[in-house]
C-alpha cells in the first residue's frame, strides 16, 4: 500500500506545488505574450500526460501488487493499443509544435518599421550605440578599436560619424516601438537578456547577431549576461530604461556622437593612436541583416 | 492462451565457428590488475567511475553551499565556483555515467547476457580501462596545476575557454582537452569490443530479437558513442591547436581587455556544432543503457514479460538514429541562423514520440503484472517518475520559441539534472541492487536499501522540481551569486538555501549505500543461483559469482528473455536456455 500512496503523493504534490508556487514568471513587459501562451499550452498538454502516467502507475502498483501463486497476464503485444498511443502522442506533440513554430516565425521576422540599436559587449560590461540622423550604423571592426575609438567604428565610414555612443551600462528605449537589437562582442560569447522582455540571443565575436521586441511598459529593467563569459560573468549587469517617446528623445539628445567623442579625444595626446594591429579581422559573417 | 512449445522443427543452428581458447591469467597481477576478464574490467571501471563520481558529488556540495549561502563561505571565490561547475558537469556526464553504463554495466553484462565467455578482444578491453584511468587521473591533476582546472563550463565554449578571463585558461584547459581525447581513445577500444561482441559472439539461438533490452540499450548507445565522440575529439584537438599553436579554428579577431590578439577568421559557432553533434547523442549514450536496464528490472520484478518488446527495440534504435538530427536545439539562441530553429524544433519534438512509447510500455508492463516491491523495482518506479518529469520539460526547451526565455536559466539546470542526472543514477542504483547478488553471491541489506531509496528519490525530486520555477523567474545558471536585481524576490534565496540543505542530506545518505555495499560482502544473505527468478542468461552460469569463462558449456537459447507468467506452465518463468522438452506443463508434475 505504501508504494502506490507515495506515487500518488509525488504526482499530486507536483501539481499542487505548481499551482501554489510563489515563483513564477517575472511579469512580462514586451510584445512576446505569445511565448508565455505557448508555455501555458505546453504545461497543459504535458501536465495531463504526467498526471496520467503517475496515476496509472499508482493504480497498477495497487491493483497488481504481488500475491503468492498469482501469475501475470501473458500478452506480449497489443498492436492496436500501441498504435493508438503513438497516434495520440503524435497529436499532442503537433499541438505544441505548431503554435511554437508559428510564434518562432514572428520571432525571426523583424518588422520593417523596427528601429535599431547596438549592444556592444566586452568582459564584463555593456555599452550601446544608436544610429544618428542618417538612421544607419557605421561599420565596425576590432582592428579600429583603441582608446579614442572604444566602439571600433570605421573612421572612414561616413555613416558612423553621427552614431550616438552610450559609454555606460544604462540604455533608454522608447515605449511601444519595435526595436531590433544588434549584438556585437569584442572578446568572448555573451548574451543580452532582460527577463521581462522574454527575448534573448547570444553575442558571438566575429559576427553580429540580433533579436527584436517591443517594450510595452515604462520602467527600469535589469539586463543580465546570460552566456558564461569568464570569471566576471555574474557581475556583468546593465539597465534598460523604457521611456515615453519624448523622454527618450531628450535623453538621446544629451549623448555624444562618434564625431564629437573623437574630437574630444583629439584634445588628448596622440600617443595611443598608433598601436599596430597585426592583421585584418574576419569579415562580419552570419545572420546580420 | 496455453503454453506452446517452440516448434520441435525449429532447428537451433550449429555454432558457426569453433570456440577460441580464452586467455588464462597466470598470476595475481594478470588476474586482478592487468586483467583481461571483462567481469574484472567491469569492476575496475565501475569502481573508478564511482570514485570520480564522488569527487563530482563533493564539487556539487561546494557549489550548493555558495548558491544557498552566498558570502558565508569565504574560501569559495568566483573562479573556484566556475571551476567547480565545469569539472562537476564533465565528471558526471562523461567520467561517471558514460564510463559506468558502458565500461561497467556493459563489460559485466554483455558477455553474460549474450552467452559468451568474454569480450571478443580481451587485450584491447584491458587497455581501454587503463587509458580511461589515465584520463581520470589527468582530470584530477588539472586542479593542481598553476591556474587550476578549467572554469569554462562543461561545454568549454571558445573563445573564452582559452582566454585569460576564464579560470584555468593556462594549464587547466589543456589537461581537460587531453583528458577528453584520452577518454575517447580508451572508450573506442572498449566500444568496439561491445559492438563486435554483441554482433559476433552471441551464443547459438540468441537472435538479435531475443536479446534482453539491457543489451539493446548498451549496444545502441555504444554505436552512438562510436559515431559521436569523434566530433568531440576533433573539437578538442582543434582547440588545443588554437591554444598552443596559435591557429584560429574557433577564434575570430578579438580585442581582449584592450589588447588586440593574434587571432582572426575562426568561428566560435563551429565548436558549438561539433560539441553538440557529440553532446546530444551523449544524452542518449547515457539514457539508452538506462532505458534497457530499467526495462529488464521492471519485467523481472513485476513477473511479467516486457510489454511490446519489438516496439521497444525499434524505439531504442529510432531514438538513437534521431539523436543525430537534433543537436542544434542546444543552440537556438547561439546566434546561428535562426531559420535552423524550424528544423531542429521539429526533429526534437518528433523524438518525443518513441520516447513516450517507451514510457507507456514500461507502465503497461506493470499493468496486469504481479509486482514485487523489491529494491530494484522501487528504483525503477522512481526512474519512471523522474524521467517523465524531466522528459516533459524537454518538450518545453525543444520547442524553439519556448526555449528563448528559458535557455541558460535554472530551468535548464533542473531539466537536465532530472532527466539525465537523477533518472539514470536511479537506474544505476536499481541495477546495482539487482546484480549485486550475481557479482558477489550475496544480497544487499533490505533495510539500508529502503532508507537509501526513499531519501534519494524523494530528496532528489525535492531538489530539482522547484529549481525549474527559479528559471521562470529568470534566475540564470552559472552565476556565482545573484547579487541585486529588481525582479528576483527574496524568497528565491530561501529556496536556494532549502535546496542546498536537501542536497547535503541526500549526499550524506549515500554513505548508507556504501556501508551496505561493504557490509553485505561478508554479511549479506546468501543469494543462491537465481534469487530474482530471472529468465536471462547471466543467472544461468556454472557458479555464482560467475567464474572465468562464465559458463561450463555455452548455453543454447530457445526463447526471448521475457517468458514470465506463460499460461499453462508450472513455474512463472522459463529461462532462456531451458530446452522446450524440460518445460514442465503438467500442473504440479
Amino acid at each position: 500500500m505504501f508504494v502506490p500512496i507515495m506515487l500518488l503523493l509525488v504526482g499530486l504534490g507536483t501539481v499542487v506545488f505548481h499551482f501554489i508556487s510563489p515563483w513564477w514568471w517575472t511579469p512580462i513587459a514586451s510584445n512576446w505574450g505569445y511565448i508565455d501562451d505557448t508555455i501555458i499550452l505546453t504545461f497543459w498538454v504535458t501536465g495531463v500526460v504526467f498526471v496520467g502516467v503517475i496515476l496509472f502507475m499508482a493504480y497498477c502498483t495497487y491493483r497488481y501488487r504481488y500475491k503468492e501463486g498469482k501469475k501475470a497476464e501473458y500478452e506480449p503485444e497489443n498492436p492496436k493499443l500501441e498504435w493508438w498511443l503513438t497516434i495520440l502522442t503524435s497529436i499532442g506533440v503537433a499541438l505544441m509544435l505548431a503554435p511554437g513554430l508559428w510564434v518562432w516565425n514572428d520571432f525571426v521576422t523583424v518588422p520593417e518599421e523596427a528601429g535599431e540599436f547596438e549592444v556592444l559587449a566586452k568582459q564584463w560590461e555593456w555599452t550601446y550605440r544608436f544610429p544618428g540622423k542618417d538612421g544607419k550604423l557605421g561599420t565596425s571592426e576590432p582592428k579600429y578599436m583603441n582608446d579614442k575609438n572604444p566602439f571600433g567604428i570605421n573612421p572612414k565610414d561616413n555613416n558612423g560619424r553621427d552614431d550616438i555612443l552610450i559609454d555606460d551600462s544604462e540604455v533608454h528605449l522608447p515605449i511601444n516601438k519595435p526595436v531590433k537589437v544588434l549584438l556585437r562582442s569584442t572578446d568572448v560569447l555573451h548574451d543580452f537578456y532582460v527577463p521581462q522582455f522574454r527575448a534573448k540571443m547570444d553575442i558571438v565575436p566575429g559576427s553580429v547577431t540580433f533579436f527584436w521586441f517591443t517594450p510595452t511598459k515604462i520602467g527600469e529593467f535589469d539586463a543580465l549576461c546570460f552566456e558564461l563569459c569568464g570569471v566576471g560573468h555574474h557581475a556583468m549587469r546593465g539597465t534598460v530604461v523604457v521611456d515615453s517617446e519624448k523622454d527618450f528623445q531628450a535623453w538621446l539628445n544629451e549623448q555624444p556622437t562618434f564625431a564629437q567623442s573623437l574630437a574630444e579625444a583629439d584634445g588628448d595626446s596622440e600617443k595611443n593612436s598608433n598601436r599596430v594591429f597585426s592583421e585584418a579581422s574576419s569579415p562580419d559573417r552570419g545572420i546580420a541583416q | 492462451m496455453a503454453y506452446v512449445a517452440p516448434a520441435e522443427a525449429e532447428q537451433i543452428p550449429a555454432a558457426e565457428v569453433e570456440e577460441v581458447e580464452l586467455y588464462h591469467a597466470k598470476s595475481w597481477v594478470t588476474k586482478y590488475v592487468f586483467s583481461q576478464d571483462a567481469k574484472v574490467i567491469a569492476i575496475q571501471y565501475s569502481t573508478t567511475a564511482i570514485a570520480i563520481g564522488l569527487v563530482g558529488l563533493v564539487l556539487s556540495w561546494l557549489m550548493r553551499l555558495q548558491l544557498g549561502f552566498p558570502e558565508v563561505f569565504d574560501f569559495i571565490e568566483p573562479s573556484d565556483y566556475y571551476q567547480f561547475i565545469t569539472v562537476h558537469g564533465m565528471i558526471m556526464v562523461i567520467y561517471l555515467l558514460t564510463a559506468l553504463f558502458l565500461g561497467g554495466f556493459g563489460n559485466y553484462l554483455i558477455p553474460l547476457m549474450v552467452g559468451a565467455r568474454d569480450m571478443v578482444f580481451p587485450y584491447v578491453n584491458m587497455l581501454s580501462y587503463w587509458i580511461y584511468l589515465g584520463a581520470v587521473l589527468l582530470l584530477i591533476t588539472s586542479f593542481f596545476v598553476p591556474g587550476g582546472a578549467t572554469g569554462a563550463g562543461w561545454t568549454l565554449y571558445p573563445p573564452q575557454a582559452i582566454l585569460s578571463g576564464t579560470p584555468g585558461s593556462e594549464g587547466g584547459i589543456i589537461l581537460m582537452l587531453v583528458s577528453l581525447a584520452l577518454f575517447i581513445i580508451g572508450f573506442t577500444m572498449g566500444g568496439l569490443n561491445y559492438v563486435v561482441t554483441v554482433l559476433q559472439a552471441r551464443t547459438r539461438g540468441m537472435t538479435l530479437m531475443r536479446l534482453p533490452l539491457t543489451i539493446w540499450g548498451i549496444f545502441t548507445a555504444t554505436v552512438l558513442a562510436l559515431l559521436a565522440f569523434p566530433a568531440l575529439f576533433v573539437g578538442a584537438v582543434m582547440m588545443t591547436f588554437d591554444k598552443l599553436l596559435g591557429t584560429s579554428f574557433f577564434m575570430p579577431a578579438i580585442v581582449e581587455m584592450g589588447e588586440y590578439l593574434d587571432y582572426g577568421g575562426g568561428s566560435p559557432l563551429l565548436f558549438q556544432h561539433l560539441f553538440w553533434f557529440f553532446g546530444h547523442p551523449e544524452v542518449y549514450i547515457v539514457a539508452l543503457p538506462a532505458f534497457g536496464i530499467v526495462s529488464d528490472l521492471i519485467s523481472v520484478h513485476s513477473r511479467r514479460h516486457i510489454f511490446g518488446y519489438r516496439m521497444m527495440v525499434w524505439a531504442i534504435v529510432g531514438i538513437g538514429a534521431l539523436s543525430f538530427f537534433v543537436w542544434a536545439h542546444h543552440m537556438y539562441v547561439s546566434g546561428m541562423n535562426p531559420w535552423f530553429g524550424f528544423f531542429f524544433a521539429t526533429t526534437t519534438l518528433i523524438i518525443a514520440v518513441p520516447t513516450a512509447i517507451k514510457v507507456y510500455n514500461w507502465t503497461l508492463t506493470l499493468w496486469k503484472g504481479n509486482i514485487q516491491f523489491t529494491l530494484p523495482m522501487l528504483f525503477a518506479l522512481a526512474f519512471i517518475v523522474t524521467f517523465v518529469n524531466g522528459g516533459i520539460t524537454g518538450l518545453f526547451l525543444g520547442n524553439v520559441v519556448v526555449d528563448v526565455p528559458l535557455s541558460d536559466t535554472m530551468f535548464v539546470v533542473a531539466h537536465f539534472h532530472m532527466v539525465m542526472g537523477v533518472a539514470p543514477i536511479l537506474v544505476v542504483f536499481g541495477g546495482i541492487y539487482h546484480w549485486y547478488p550475481l557479482i558477489t553471491g550475496r544480497m544487499l541489506h533490505e533495510g539500508m536499501g529502503q532508507f537509501h531509496f526513499w531519501v534519494t528519490f524523494i530528496g532528489a525530486y525535492t531538489i530539482f522540481l522547484p529549481l525549474h520555477y527559479l528559471g521562470f523567474l529568470g534566475v540564470p545558471r552559472r552565476y556565482f551569486e545573484m547579487g541585486e536585481t529588481n525582479f528576483i524576490p527574496e524568497s528565491a534565496q530561501d529556496l536556494n538555501a532549502f535546496v542546498t540543505v536537501v542536497a547535503l542530506i541526500v549526499g550524506v545518505a549515500q554513505v548508507v549505500f556504501f556501508i551496505n555495499l561493504f557490509w553485505s560482502l561478508r554479511n549479506g544473505k546468501q543469494a543462491g543461483s537465481n534469487p530474482w527468478k530471472a529468465c536471462s542468461l547471466e543467472w544461468r552460469t556454472a557458479q555464482v559469482p560467475p567464474g572465468h569463462g562464465n559458463f561450463d558449456d555455452l548455453p543454447v537459447v530457445y526463447r526471448w528473455a521475457y517468458d514470465y507468467g506463460v499460461p499453462g506452465v508450472d513455474e512463472d518463468f522459463i529461462p532462456q536456455d531451458l530446452p522446450p522438452a524440460q518445460v514442465s506443463t503438467g500442473k504440479g508434475g
